[in-house]
């Protein structure tokens, strides 16, 4: 009864259906909790090992996981597994952020102006799009980062200029529909500009599925940086990052196969949750699932 | 704008490119399609023009390595190619070449990119082939099962299992499989395609199983989520309650009317799927030391040999162009729906 108490008066976001909808989802709130412990443990975890990430102990090669206070044993230069994969998550999750919030911004821009402009503006902006989708990504950023010179930040933005077509595609498609609503056409009677009507009408009224893209997109980012790190063309050492930590790993997989399973379990749980998240917020802000 | 009268043009690509669903004929369908997948092709290759223009030295980059060369002749160089030209109509110009199939020659043997790729692309193609293959029949086999057995155990684990096979990073999949089943059980090798000296078809096999069970792990999972909607979708329609009605059986109805109604779209979503496949495959034959395409990718950009990373940037976006317009002509002359908008 409490609840649909909440639901007659929305006066705040956590009161509303959404939010509601969202705490019933129990992968999502586990999402949630696994990706809050995961941030939490590369800010202040660092501070809390013993080791330093790049002390490098030469007799303490190959320890494996629980030796001494190597928690998640050393690499093949002694250096403690934990320590640097708490300062490689901090990397790894910065360029997923900021990847997606890039990407998000791109595609956000490029879809609102072709759904609301349609004509021939919107149709090369998605013929645009579906030219990037052409390309198996991978290949793209591979060839982008051996290009260009790739240090964390020209990774991030490799990432978001090849990952931004999704965004696009799901927000030109709401936009789409939205310029028919009356709300807009009493916008334009009224006489405000198009880029009043696309920003300030129609963008926060599609809000919903760009959310759930961007936390699929954050997901995507990770993946991706991971994958590029783990073939060299990524975050460069001695900057770690979950991909480049599995770079050497694949050598030692019969001696020390802690070095593969360790930082390849961290990828799969952030990812695993920031898909958790998105599955929630779709459920939530019952976002038509297109894909698949 | 949206009440602008709509202007009468030709059935081309200036019509899909302002409403892609109008096209009554199959003929006109066909045509239409080419032209998109032209246009799209246009596209493609004006960003491949753009990387290729990013790349260090630009065209000429094989001779910044020669130690031959000095500034001065490659700046002549520059002038013979025309490359001081304007952008665009060096672009023609390269395109134009790409058409008649001159996309250069590799900087390590000098042989043409395109031999290059051909040598390479077997491999590739097996190895999509065998995993999608398998991805299908066991991603339909969950999704089947998880629509008849709506919310039970097994539904719940296969939608929390689908979403982790996600989200797993395939190299760390294949790793892991390494280590299983290569280091602790010692049932299938390593890597490499084939054992040397011996080019038997189990030998082939016993080196496929691997690589190809990681490369489908994605797929297993989103095939099981299609079959799973197509399942339930088909399940309620009406002409299942018909056939419940008239006493056939569950299997039958299942194996005939719900797969059957779910064949045709899994056709859109295999071509749909194929830049992630090539995507997981480059990362798969790194792993495995596979000879493909995405292998021959990676040495390629160690080497800085970079026709050859042009020209399977390129290749791999047409492979995506063209598979997608095969599996739209296939629908489209299965069923008329499609054709008939």
């Amino acid at each position: 009864m409490t609840v649909i108490a909440a639901h007659a008066t929305p006066t705040r976001w956590w009161h509303s259906r959404a939010a509601y909808r969202f705490m019933r989802h129990h992968l999502a709130l586990a999402g949630i909790a696994m990706i809050s412990l995961l941030v939490l443990a590369c800010v202040i975890g660092p501070y809390a090992l013993p080791y330093d990430s790049l002390h490098i102990d030469l007799r303490a090669r190959f320890a494996p996981p629980l030796s001494g206070q190597h928690y998640f044993g050393t690499d093949p230069l002694g250096r403690d597994l934990a320590a640097r994969l708490l300062m490689a998550g901090r990397i790894s999750l910065l360029v997923g952020f900021s990847a997606m919030l890039l990407s998000t911004l791109i595609g956000t821009l490029v879809g609102v102006t072709a759904g609301y402009r349609g004509g021939w503006v919107g149709a090369a902006l998605m013929r645009t799009v579906d030219g990037f989708l052409s390309y198996p990504s991978i290949f793209l950023v591979l060839a982008l980062a051996a290009t260009l010179r790739p240090s964390p930040v020209m990774i991030t933005v490799i990432i978001a200029v090849t990952s931004w077509m999704e965004t696009a595609r799901i927000v030109e498609a709401e936009v789409r529909s939205l310029r028919e609503r009356e709300f807009v056409q009493a916008a334009r009677m009224v006489g405000l500009s198009g880029k009043h009507i696309m920003f300030r009408e129609i963008l926060p009224n599609a809000m919903g599925p760009i959310i759930v893209a961007a936390s699929l997109a954050v997901a995507r980012a990770i993946l991706l940086e991971a994958y590029i790190s783990f073939l060299g063309y990524g975050i460069q050492p001695p900057l770690p990052s979950w991909g480049n930590m599995l770079n050497g790993a694949q050598q030692y997989l019969a001696s020390a196969p802690w070095l593969a399973i360790i930082p390849g379990a961290a990828i799969t749980i952030a990812v695993t949750s920031f898909n958790f998240i998105g599955d929630g917020l779709r459920d939530a802000l019952d976002v038509r699932d297109d894909h698949i | 704008m949206c009440c602008r009268p709509r202007p009468l043009w030709p059935r081309s690509a200036l019509e899909w490119c302002c409403n892609a669903n109008m096209v009554p004929r199959m003929s006109g369908f066909l045509l239409n399609r080419l032209s998109q997948s032209v246009v799209l092709l246009v596209i493609v290759s004006i960003i491949g023009f753009t990387v290729l223009n990013l790349m260090p030295g630009g065209p000429l980059a094989q001779f910044g390595l020669d130690p031959g060369m000095t500034q001065k002749d490659v700046e002549r160089l520059a002038t013979q190619l025309g490359l001081n030209r304007p952008l665009w109509i060096q672009y023609l110009d390269w395109a134009w070449r790409l058409l008649q199939g001159d996309w250069g020659h590799s900087f390590r043997d000098g042989s043409s990119v395109l031999a290059v790729i051909g040598r390479h692309l077997l491999a590739t193609l097996l190895l999509m082939g065998t995993s999608t293959a398998f991805a299908i029949a066991v991603g339909a086999w969950i999704g089947i099962r998880g629509a008849t057995h709506r919310y039970s155990l097994f539904d719940y684990c296969a939608t929390v299992g689908a979403m982790v096979a996600l989200s797993v990073p395939t190299f760390w999949f294949g790793l892991i499989g390494i280590y299983i089943f290569t280091l602790k059980l010692g049932w299938v090798p390593a890597g490499n395609m084939y054992t040397i000296g011996d080019g038997s078809v189990l030998d082939y096999l016993h080196h496929l199983i691997l690589p190809s069970l990681v490369l489908s792990l994605v797929h297993v999972a989103i095939w099981s989520r299609y079959m799973r909607t197509a399942t339930l979708d088909a399940l309620s329609q009406d002409f299942v309650k018909t056939a419940r009605a008239k006493g056939v059986s569950e299997r039958r109805i299942l194996l005939k009317h719900v797969v059957g109604n779910a064949l045709l779209p899994m056709i859109t979503l295999a071509g749909m799927q194929l830049p992630s496949i090539l995507t997981g495959a480059l990362v798969t034959e790194t792993v495995f030391t596979w000879p493909g395409m995405g292998r021959l990718f990676l040495d390629s950009l160690g080497y800085s040999d970079y026709p050859v990373v042009m020209g399977l940037l390129i290749f791999s976006a047409i492979l995506v162009v063209l598979g997608n317009l095969i599996a739209d002509i296939i629908i489209a002359t299965v069923d008329p729906r499609i054709r008939l908008g």
